[in-house]
C-alpha cells in the first residue's frame, strides 16, 4: 500500500514536471533573424527604372548640411545619448528592424491585411453593411481586406516603397553623406557596418511611404502605424546608423512619393468594385440569358459577390485591354456533360478526404482572418530573399515586382469570374461539402490558381534555383482547392494556374528591363 | 473451443467495442468513487452534443451558415483498482461532427487517449456521515493526427494535457456533496497552416495553447443501487482570446463554459456486475463556445481479477 502511494506521487510530480518544464514561449520564423548585410550595396540603383516617378529626382532633396558642422555633431551626440541608457526594449527593436525593413514593413502590413480580413456581419433585415472608408472604427471596419483588396495594398506599398528608395539611392550617391560611424569613429555601432552613404535614410524613406499609404489603405490603424515608424525611425538613430537629418530627409521624401501612388490609387477604379445591387441582378441576368446557370451566393443571408467589378481596377503591370487579352475563354457550359463531370469529380474528391489532403487545404487556405494569397506569397518569399542577402533596394524592387503581379493576377482573375459568372461545385451540387469555406464570388476561374501561378512565376525568375519549388507549390496551392470542394479541377485550378503564368510574363518583362539585372 | 460464458461474452463484446473507430467521455475521474481491489470496470458511453447559438466572445448569437453544429461521441471508459483508495482510469473516444446547414463537411475520428490516477489518501467519520479526500492526476494525448485547426467541426484541439484536481467528498447516509477544483495544463500545439493572427501575427505553425481550470460540484443521492446526482461545472480557460466579429473560433481563444447537469447510475439487480449509465447537461454561461446540450448514456461492467472468486457482488464502492 504504501508502496504504490509512494509510486503514485513520483509518477504525479514527473507528469507534471514533464509538462511544466516544456516551454511555452514560441518564436516566429523571422523574430530572431540576423541583421541584413547586403551581399552588394547596389549603389547603381539611382539609374533603375521606377514604377510611376518619371525621374528620380521628381521630387527635391536638399543637400545635407556639412559633416563638420556644429549642427552635425549635435546630431552625433544626440546618438551618444541614445547609446548611454539603452533599455533591453531599445536592444530589441534596433535588433527588429535591423533585420531588413523592407521585410518589417511588409510583415506589418501582412498582419494589418489578417486583422481586417473578416467579412461583416449581416444587418437585421439581411442585407450587409460595407465598410466606410471615412468612418473606419465603426463596425464593419474599414477595409474588409479580403484578397483583392489585400493584393492591391500589398502592391502600392511595395511599389511606392521602391520608387522611393531608387529616388533615395539617387540622392545618395548625388551627396555620398557618410555614415555617421564613419565620420565619428570613436561612435558606437550596434549594426553592421555599410559603404552606403546614409543621406537620405533609406530606413525613413520605407517608414515614411508607409505611415503615409496607410492611412489610405487602413485608415482606423494609424496608432499601431505611427508608433511601428517612429521605433523604426528611433532604431536607426539608436543603432548609430543615421543622424537625424539623414531621417528627416528620408521621411519627407517617402511621403512626397507616397502621394504620388495615393493620387493613383484613388483614381484607379477600385473604389467602385463594390458595384451595387443593380449591377449585381445584371450580371446574373446576362449569364442566364447566354443559357447558364448564373452563381449565386452560398452563404445565408446571401451576400452580394465580392468585389464584383475589381476586374476594371487598372493594373501595374499592362493596360486595361491586356487585361481582357489575358481573359481565358469560358468554363464549360453549366449544362455540358464536362461539367457534369467536374462536378461529379469534386463530389468524389470530397467524399474521401484524406489527412494528408486536409494539410494541403489547411496549409493554402488563407481565408477569413488570414493575410490571403498574395500575403501567403509575400511570406514565401520573404523568408527566401532573407537567405539571399540583398540590398533594401533590391528587396523592394523584388517585392514591388510580386506585390505587382499578385495585384494584376487579382485584376485578370476578377474579370474572368464576373464575366462568366460560373456557379461552384456546391451549387451545382448540394451533396458537396467542402473542406474551407466557400469564398463568396464566381467560380471561374480559381483566385488562389492565379495567384500561385503568377507569383511562382515571377519568383522562379527572382530565384532561378528555387524556380521548380515555386512551380510546385503552386500547383499544391491550386490543388488545394480542388480537394477542399471549392473548385472544380481542370477548368477553374488548371486554367487559373495558366492565366496567372501570364501574368507572371509580364513581371519578367518588367523585371529584365528595369536595369537592376 | 470452449464454451462462453457470459462473463467472456462480455470481454469479448467490450474489446470488440473498443477496436472500433470511437471513443469517450470519461466522468468517472470527476467523481468520488472507488473501485475495490482487482475490480476492472469498462463500458462504452454514447454522447450527443449540440448548439445552435454560441458566444463570439461575451456576444451571443446563432450562425446560419452552420445551422445546428452537432458532436457526437463514443468512448470506451475503464477503472481499475489497484488498491480500494488507488485506481487507474482511462478513456478514449471517437468523434464525429457535423453542421446542419451551410456547406461545410464535419469530421470523425479517434480523439484521445486519457489515463488518470485516482488516490483516495483520507478517509474519516465526521459528524454521522463520512469524509473522504481524493487525489486526481491525469495525462491526456492525441491518438491520431486529427486537425485543431477547423473548428467548430474539427473533432479536439490535439494538445497534450496534464492535469491535478483536489476533491472532497461528504457523505451522511445515502446523501453526499461532492467538490473538486482542477488545474489543467496543456501543451503547445501545431497546426497545418505557417502563420495565424490572434491578436497580433504570429509567422510559426505552433500555437501556445493556454492552461485552463475546473470547478465542479455534485450532490445527490448514492448507494450500492442507486445515483442520483445535480452536478455543476465550470470550466474557465486561464488566457487566450475572444473570437473577433464574424471569425472563425480558433484552439486558443478563451473558451469558458458553465454547465449545469444530472447523472443517474443503476446497477441491475439481477446482474449486479452490471450498471447502467445515464446524464446530461447544458451550458448557461460561456465564452466562445457553443451553448450546447449534451445527453449521455453508459453501460458498465466489472470484472473481478482478485483470485478469490468472480461470485462476489458488485462494486463500484458507494462510500
Amino acid at each position: 500500500m504504501k508502496k504504490i502511494n509512494f509510486y503514485f506521487v513520483i509518477v504525479l510530480a514527473t507528469a507534471t514536471m514533464a509538462i511544466t518544464a516544456c516551454n511555452k514561449d514560441i518564436e516566429g520564423r523571422t523574430d530572431n533573424i540576423p541583421a541584413l548585410t547586403p551581399s552588394n550595396i547596389d549603389l547603381n540603383a539611382g539609374t533603375w527604372k521606377p514604377v510611376l516617378l518619371t525621374s528620380p529626382s521628381e521630387f527635391a532633396v536638399a543637400a545635407p548640411g556639412a559633416t563638420n558642422t556644429p549642427d552635425y555633431v549635435a546630431q552625433i551626440n544626440e546618438i551618444k545619448s541614445w547609446q548611454a541608457n539603452l533599455t533591453s526594449d531599445e536592444k530589441k527593436i534596433v535588433q527588429y528592424w535591423s533585420a531588413g525593413a523592407v521585410l518589417r514593413w511588409n510583415e506589418i502590413l501582412r498582419e494589418l491585411v489578417a486583422k481586417h480580413n473578416l467579412p461583416p456581419y449581416q444587418n437585421e433585415d439581411g442585407t450587409y453593411p460595407i465598410p466606410s472608408a471615412s468612418n473606419p472604427l465603426a463596425y464593419p471596419q474599414f477595409p474588409f481586406a479580403n484578397p483583392p483588396y489585400a493584393a492591391r495594398a500589398y502592391a502600392y506599398v511595395a511599389a511606392a516603397q521602391y520608387d522611393a528608395l531608387i529616388a533615395a539611392w539617387y540622392y545618395k550617391t548625388l551627396y555620398n553623406r557618410a555614415a555617421p560611424y564613419k565620420v565619428d569613429s570613436t561612435l558606437k555601432v550596434l549594426i553592421p557596418k555599410s559603404d552606403l552613404p546614409s543621406y537620405p535614410s533609406e530606413d525613413a524613406v520605407l517608414a515614411g511611404v508607409a505611415t503615409e499609404m496607410m492611412k489610405l489603405l487602413f485608415p482606423g490603424d494609424q496608432d499601431f502605424i505611427q508608433q511601428k515608424a517612429e521605433e523604426h525611425k528611433r532604431a536607426r538613430i539608436i543603432a548609430g546608423a543615421n543622424v537625424r537629418s539623414d531621417i528627416e530627409a528620408g521621411e519627407a521624401l517617402g511621403k512626397a512619393v507616397a502621394q504620388k501612388f495615393v493620387a493613383r490609387a484613388r483614381g484607379d477604379r477600385a473604389g467602385a468594385a463594390v458595384g451595387n445591387a443593380a449591377l449585381w441582378k445584371q450580371m446574373a441576368d446576362e449569364c442566364t440569358e447566354k443559357g447558364e446557370t448564373p452563381w449565386i451566393s452560398l452563404e445565408t443571408p446571401k451576400r452580394p459577390p465580392m468585389l464584383p467589378l475589381f476586374g476594371k481596377v487598372k493594373p501595374f503591370l499592362f493596360d486595361s485591354l491586356t487585361v481582357i487579352a489575358l481573359r481565358p475563354g469560358p468554363p464549360p457550359s453549366t449544362s455540358s456533360a464536362e461539367m457534369k463531370a467536374e462536378v461529379e469529380e469534386v463530389y468524389y474528391q470530397t467524399s474521401h478526404p484524406t489527412r494528408e489532403k486536409m494539410r494541403i487545404i489547411d496549409f493554402w487556405s488563407d481565408g477569413a482572418g488570414t493575410y490571403t494569397p498574395p500575403g501567403h506569397w509575400m511570406s514565401i518569399a520573404a523568408e527566401d530573399f532573407i537567405r539571399k542577402n540583398f540590398s533594401e533596394v533590391r528587396w523592394a524592387r523584388n517585392m514591388a515586382l510580386l506585390a505587382m503581379t499578385e495585384m494584376d493576377a487579382a485584376i485578370v482573375c476578377w474579370d474572368a469570374k464576373f464575366t462568366y459568372f460560373n456557379p461552384r461545385p456546391c451549387q451545382m451540387n448540394p451533396n458537396i461539402k467542402t473542406l474551407t469555406g466557400v469564398p463568396n464570388f464566381p467560380s471561374y476561374i480559381s483566385g488562389h490558381s492565379t495567384f500561385s501561378g503568377a507569383a511562382a512565376k515571377i519568383l522562379g525568375h527572382l530565384i532561378p534555383e528555387r524556380a521548380a519549388a515555386y512551380e510546385a507549390m503552386a500547383d499544391e496551392a491550386a490543388r488545394s482547392r480542388f480537394y477542399a470542394g471549392i473548385h472544380y479541377n481542370k477548368s477553374d485550378c488548371g486554367v487559373g494556374l495558366v492565366v496567372g503564368r501570364s501574368v507572371g510574363d509580364y513581371a519578367i518583362q518588367r523585371a529584365k528591363t528595369d536595369g537592376a539585372e | 473451443m470452449k464454451k462462453l460464458t457470459t462473463q467472456t461474452a462480455v470481454v469479448a463484446m467490450l474489446l470488440f467495442t473498443m477496436l472500433l473507430p470511437h471513443t469517450l467521455s470519461a466522468q468517472t475521474d470527476i467523481d468520488a468513487l472507488m473501485m475495490s481491489k482487482n475490480e476492472f470496470c469498462i463500458g462504452p458511453m454514447y454522447s450527443y452534443s449540440s448548439w445552435k447559438n454560441y458566444w463570439e466572445g461575451t456576444r451571443k448569437r446563432d450562425n446560419q451558415n452552420l445551422g445546428t453544429v452537432s458532436t457526437k461521441m463514443l468512448s470506451v471508459m475503464g477503472n481499475y483498482g489497484i488498491s480500494k483508495t488507488l485506481s487507474v482510469l482511462f478513456s478514449t473516444s471517437y468523434v464525429k461532427t457535423k453542421a446542419s446547414a451551410g456547406t461545410l463537411q464535419g469530421l470523425d475520428g479517434i480523439q484521445d487517449l486519457s489515463l488518470f490516477l485516482k488516490w483516495r489518501p483520507f478517509q474519516t467519520k465526521l459528524g454521522n456521515g463520512k469524509l473522504s479526500l481524493l487525489g486526481i492526476a491525469g495525462v491526456s494525448v492525441p491518438l491520431t493526427n486529427y486537425t485543431p485547426d477547423y473548428l467548430p467541426l474539427s473533432i479536439g484541439l490535439h494538445s497534450k494535457t496534464a492535469l491535478g484536481r483536489l476533491m472532497v467528498d461528504y457523505k451522511w447516509k445515502d446523501f453526499f456533496a461532492t467538490a473538486s477544483a482542477t488545474y489543467l495544463l496543456r501543451d503547445n500545439i501545431k497546426i497545418d497552416r505557417e502563420s495565424y493572427y490572434t491578436t497580433e501575427m504570429h509567422n510559426t505553425h505552433e500555437v501556445e495553447m493556454p492552461d485552463a481550470s475546473n470547478y465542479n460540484f455534485r450532490a445527490g443521492f448514492r448507494n450500492q443501487r442507486w445515483i442520483a446526482e445535480a452536478v455543476v461545472n465550470i470550466w474557465t480557460t486561464l488566457g487566450g482570446f475572444d473570437i473577433t466579429r464574424n471569425n472563425m473560433p480558433f484552439p486558443s481563444n478563451k473558451m469558458n463554459a458553465t454547465t449545469i447537469g444530472a447523472n443517474f447510475k443503476y446497477v441491475l439487480p439481477p446482474l449486479p456486475q452490471l450498471s447502467i449509465v445515464a446524464g446530461g447537461n447544458t451550458t448557461v454561461a460561456g465564452r466562445n463556445v457553443g451553448q450546447a446540450t449534451t445527453v449521455y448514456g453508459s453501460v458498465f461492467y466489472i470484472l473481478d481479477f482478485s483470485r478469490k472468486s468472480t461470485s462476489t457482488a458488485p462494486t463500484l464502492k458507494a462510500n
